[in-house]
């Protein structure tokens, strides 16, 4: 079984004992242990059921690279699946259960599938649910969606913040072991600004498991005293629990900081998203120890040789009474030492290779340990538990030598540098023979902005496996990246390491090496999502000769975990099948994160009132203390209408628009785009942006102008207002403003860069108030101080003056049909004008109205609405706009686009008015079907319905729409369908349905 | 993540500072001109694996257009240039060379 042992763990506190629960059972650890080190401590050595074939699973690692040990974690709002017991930190009231099992973990129902294994090879699904195609939906889709995902979703809101931080260091090393210290510590020592940052809690990495000697004293002190220096330097920051997710272009990377994981009482952010910019990235990732290929070596109790090591000291903890140690390298041998110096028992040693007689071999024998040499693992034996594993010759086919009853195995298949970083923005690697693994290229960096590699890897991530090599690897790293013609840089001497002579290892990537089929379907590869070595075999049988698809059709690595034990062994598996040597299989990508990050630290602070900004018009205040009710157009927030009590929002809008009609309406239009355009060549300019003259406006005159985009379609209108000889006041819609700020700086700087013209986005420094209806100018009379009568300010003109004692700007534009005064005054005026108007208002009948009010008005008008009637396909000739089209300009930006033979077809849908026979309401987006059907069988359709409302005005459904040589069938019914298949007897008729002769527009 | 010089204020800005305007030194063909030359002008791009001209506005920045010349495959930046440009400037013609002998792009070489 597996147990604390008496003494020993590094890494815990003995004196502070941790209650948690486990599948709702009370367990307790101490201060210090991970969910993984508490729950091998508890016996609990099976943790999981497998993805596929539901098979049991305990802990294999002691890192980020565990497949089995996910857990859902917490309650609640906390909940979490998919938590990794081996990086979760265990905290008092931690409450954990396992996943994909049903009814329970200790008896599965879904475990019949493992019997079944057999039938269930690679590609299964693909070749299962293909046929009969109607089974798609009904029958094969909930089938797999049943049986698809491991961890549950969360149902509650999350109830931790999160948060983003910038940072812009010179040098960023990423990776606490001695690799990283040393490197940040060499470059810090030439002054550079230092980030180091790790993923777990501790610093030392393996170091501090193994203790081999530095500078004459034990890697331990040596830690110890490198971290103080470190803490000491202003230029060094160090962050632990943060680990680094992605290299991107140009120096800039991500980092994951889990900040209250473990203290989950701590007030602040939970998890912070590091968005660092670096001159230089170290990554000092260290390697990953790989599994090796036996018949079993999934049964729980089979661990990672250097995994059941991490146990012992850090933890005190066993997996088990007898270990037998596995392995193809001198590593292991550490782990066996270590079991029998704990005083657990080690019934023998396999090791793969037919000789070896390195200083840890020697002394493990010392040590009365039996070491079998060209031997390995036939089977294991056991199923929710190892209870044996039965020996045989590397060499052979699997035939039984012996076996051995153990309760516990540790594997070691050597180990694969974590070259993630390095790949995630383009480092190349070479396939390193001796070591067999794959190792950067320093020769092919990730290249910066400059040309040059940004990127050093160090340590055993740059495949230095001995204490030495990695120090002085990191040191000449550090000097380099900080500065590249150094040869005695400031950085300082390595460090002098002694570690145990090691033997070479020898590449094992199946065990036995002629193992049978039947064997190789026991044999794990990727033991999240149950992939095995006759898996990838059946895959390159199958023709799926590249690695990528090898991946996909046999999921190999697209776990959460992703493939961090299971890469490198199944594309040995697959170079082997395939016959090629492994460096031309190559790698699949590797893509960020490094593990799995959260959904929370992506989005941050982003969320509520933060996930976008909110902009406010000064009259916002008001309009949410009468009650309006709002709809977003682009980031404002517009009343949609101002119900009031007793009155539905369809009523309130019926209400506004028929109390603006008959007296007057206030619409609060700061919103509306208005963007200053001045210079001697001001005029010019805007004749090349609209499509009529707007050089000949006279000043105090307003004009409605269009203008296009280059492809000639319609992208935004508005009234221009001619303020002096070089200034004009271009209005945009309330969306359009950045945009068609931004295209007037686009064609300025970029092409007109000569002209002399200046464009200036005032949108906010003024509030704009629409005074509409037929008593408008009684209540501007009324508030005095401007002679706005008829014959002062005409229709389409503007006049300066001091409205009520406010300084105003007064627009006499309309976009409902009635006489209407549009006011612009400072923002900071803004209130106070529309106080005044509400005030004086009250007696002529004066009441707000919202934007469904102003669409409803603007509609019965057949005025178009930019979005409604365009949308970035309609030309201005399509809304029967001619009359707003110069045709005597040489050009303007859409002329030429124009003339093109598709947008001159007279079989372009065209803007008309629709009218419902029976006075119904056509539904939004709606088209009209013609006779017969098109080239793919479906109906033929010959329009679409751009805007429809309920007209009170009319009391019936009014509608615009594009028709197919809409304006020459005139009084023709169509007929336009219903969702549920009904149809609308629509009448063409003239967009403008209201006072046609525009009578009302003087008042 | 591109970072990038502005060559009219002068800071090293991230991508996230910037829009992107698409290929640049486009000459705008109007009213007058044939169809081919208009399509051309309108829809046909270069999409090179190596030197490339573009546009860049420093829009959450001095709100500026300019020109980076870099290398699409390798993300290299050779240099920018601002937008009141109608052809590369020398230095950034010679800047690629040193970088990349025998570059081509449209007529340019």
């Amino acid at each position: 079984m597996s147990t604390r042992l008496a003494t020993g763990g590094r890494l815990i506190d003995r004196a502070r004992a941790v209650d948690f629960t486990f599948n709702g059972k009370t367990l307790r650890g101490f201060a210090g242990d991970t969910l993984a080190s508490a729950l091998l401590a508890n016996d609990q050595m099976m943790i999981g059921r497998s993805f596929k074939y539901h098979r049991p699973r305990g802990v294999v690692a002691s890192g980020a690279e565990e497949p089995n040990g996910l857990v859902n974690l917490g309650l609640g709002p906390a909940f979490e699946p998919n938590a990794r017991v081996t990086t979760t930190a265990l905290f008092g009231g931690l409450t954990a259960e396992s996943q994909n099992h049903w009814p329970s973990l200790e008896f599965d129902i879904g475990a019949i599938n493992s019997a079944f294994a057999r039938f269930l090879p690679a590609g299964f699904y693909y070749k299962m649910f293909i046929h009969p195609r109607s089974f798609w939906k009904h029958i094969y889709e909930p089938f797999i969606r049943q049986s698809a995902g491991l961890g549950r979703a969360p149902k509650n809101r999350d109830a931790d913040s999160y948060e983003h931080f910038h940072a812009h260091v010179d040098v960023l090393v990423v990776g606490g072991g001695i690799a990283g210290l040393q490197a940040a510590l060499s470059a810090a020592r030439t002054g550079a600004e230092v980030l180091l940052i790790e993923q777990t809690a501790h610093w030392g990495g393996r170091a501090a498991v193994d203790d081999p000697v530095i500078d004459g004293t034990p890697a331990a002190y040596w830690i110890k005293t490198t971290l103080q220096t470190l803490e000491s330097m202003p230029n060094v920051r160090l962050r632990n629990h943060m680990m680094g997710a992605g290299l991107y272009d140009h120096g800039y990377a991500l980092a994951h900081e889990r900040l209250t994981d473990h203290a989950p009482a701590t007030p602040g952010p939970r998890h912070r998203l590091w968005r660092i910019r670096a001159g230089r990235i170290i990554t000092a990732t260290g390697a990953i120890e790989r599994p090796l290929s036996f018949a079993g070596n999934d049964v729980p109790g089979v661990l990672l040789a250097s995994a059941l090591r991490d146990y012992i000291v850090n933890y005190g903890v066993s997996a088990g009474d007898r270990t037998v140690v596995v392995t193809n390298n001198d590593d292991a041998y550490r782990t066996a030492i270590a079991l029998v110096q704990a005083g657990l028992i080690v019934p023998a040693i396999l090791d793969a290779r037919p000789q070896a007689d390195g200083p840890l071999v020697r002394q493990a024998r010392d040590l009365g340990i039996r070491v079998e040499q060209g031997r390995g693992i036939a089977k294991v034996q056991g199923r929710r538990r190892v209870t044996g594993v039965a020996i045989c010759a590397q060499a052979g086919e699997g035939a039984v030598l012996e076996e051995i009853s153990c309760d516990a195995v540790a594997m070691s298949g050597g180990w694969s540098p974590v070259v993630h970083l390095w790949s995630h923005c383009g480092g190349k690697l070479i396939w390193d023979e001796e070591q067999a693994m794959f190792r950067p290229d320093a020769t092919r960096p990730p290249l910066g902005a400059d040309g040059q590699g940004f990127v050093q890897v160090v340590g055993a991530a740059n495949g230095h496996l001995r204490t030495g090599a990695v120090l002085a690897d990191a040191a000449d790293a550090a000097d380099a990246a900080v500065l590249a013609d150094a040869a005695d840089a400031a950085g300082g001497e390595a460090p002098v390491a002694q570690d145990a002579e090691e033997t070479p290892m020898a590449p094992v990537w199946l065990m036995p090496q002629g193992a049978s089929l039947k064997l190789r379907q026991k044999m794990w590869l990727d033991f999240q999502n149950d992939v095995k070595v006759s898996d990838v075999q059946l895959a390159a049988r199958e023709g799926y000769e590249s690695v990528e698809h090898a991946k996909r059709y046999t999921t190999l690595g697209m776990a959460t975990d992703q493939g961090k034990l299971s890469n490198i062994n199944g594309l040995a598996v697959l170079s082997s099948a395939l016959n090629t040597p492994i460096p031309q299989v190559g790698t699949t990508t590797f893509r960020p994160p490094y593990t799995p990050i959260s959904m929370g630290a992506i989005g941050g602070a982003a969320r509520d009132a933060l996930f976008q900004p909110l902009r406010r018009t000064p009259l916002q205040d008001w309009h949410e203390a009468h009650g309006a009710t709002f709809e977003p157009v682009g980031q404002w927030r517009r009343p949609y209408a101002y119900p009031r009590a007793g009155e539905s929002t369809h009523d309130a809008v019926i209400r506004e628009v028929k109390n603006t009609r008959q007296a007057i309406g206030l619409l609060d239009a700061s919103t509306l785009g208005k963007l200053i355009v001045k210079g001697p060549d001001a005029g010019r300019f805007l004749d090349m942006l609209y499509t009529n003259v707007m050089s000949s406006l006279p000043v105090g005159r307003c004009r409605y102008g269009l203008m296009c985009s280059d492809n000639g379609f319609l992208i935004d209108d508005g009234v221009v207002a001619r303020l002096s000889d070089d200034t004009w006041l271009c209005h945009t819609t309330t969306g359009g403003a950045d945009r068609i700020h931004a295209h007037m700086e686009d064609w300025l700087q970029c092409e007109w860069w000569e002209w002399q013209v200046y464009v200036a986005n005032v949108t906010e420094q003024f509030a704009q108030i629409a005074v509409v209806g037929p008593k408008a100018r009684a209540l501007l009379e009324k508030l005095g101080g401007v002679d706005v009568s008829k014959a002062a300010l005409p229709f389409m003109h503007w006049a300066e003056g001091t409205l009520a004692g406010i300084p105003a700007r007064i627009f006499r534009i309309s976009f409902s049909g009635e006489l209407s005064y549009e006011v612009a005054v400072a923002a900071g005026q803004g209130r106070a004008l529309w106080d005044r108007l509400v005030a004086e208002g009250a007696a002529l009948g004066a009441m707000p109205y919202g934007t469904e009010a102003l669409h409803v008005m603007r509609a019965e008008k057949g005025y178009i609405m930019i979005g409604d009637e365009t949308d970035g396909t309609v030309i201005p000739q399509d809304l029967g706009l001619d009359w707003a089209i110069s045709k005597k300009k040489a050009d303007y930006l859409g002329k030429r686009a124009q003339e093109r033979s598709h947008m001159a077809d007279p079989e372009r849908w065209t803007l008309v008015g629709l009218e419902t026979v029976d006075g119904a309401v056509i539904p939004d987006g709606a088209y009209a079907v013609g006779d017969g059907v098109n080239a793919n069988g479906q109906r033929v359709t010959i329009g679409r319905v751009t805007s429809t409302y309920y007209s009170p005005t009319l009391g019936r459904g009014i509608a615009m729409g594009l028709v197919l040589r809409g304006p020459q069938r005139m009084g023709e019914v169509i007929d336009i369908p219903r969702l549920d298949g009904s149809i609308i007897k629509a009448r063409i008729v003239d967009p403008v349905v209201y006072d046609k002769a525009g009578e009302r527009l003087d008042g | 993540m591109l970072t990038l010089h502005c060559p009219h204020c002068g800071t090293l800005a991230a991508e996230t500072e910037l829009t992107a305007g698409g290929e640049a030194h486009l000459k705008r063909f109007g009213p007058g001109s044939d169809d081919d030359s208009f399509e051309g002008y309108l829809f046909m791009r270069e999409n090179p694996k190596g030197v490339h001209f573009e546009r860049w506005r420093h829009s959450y920045g001095c709100g500026k257009w300019f020109i980076a010349a870099r290398c699409t495959a390798t993300l290299e930046v050779f240099g920018t240039y601002p937008a009141q440009s109608s052809a590369p400037p020398q230095h950034i013609r010679d800047a690629i060379t040193a970088r990349r002998p025998g570059w081509g792009w449209r007529d340019l070489a």
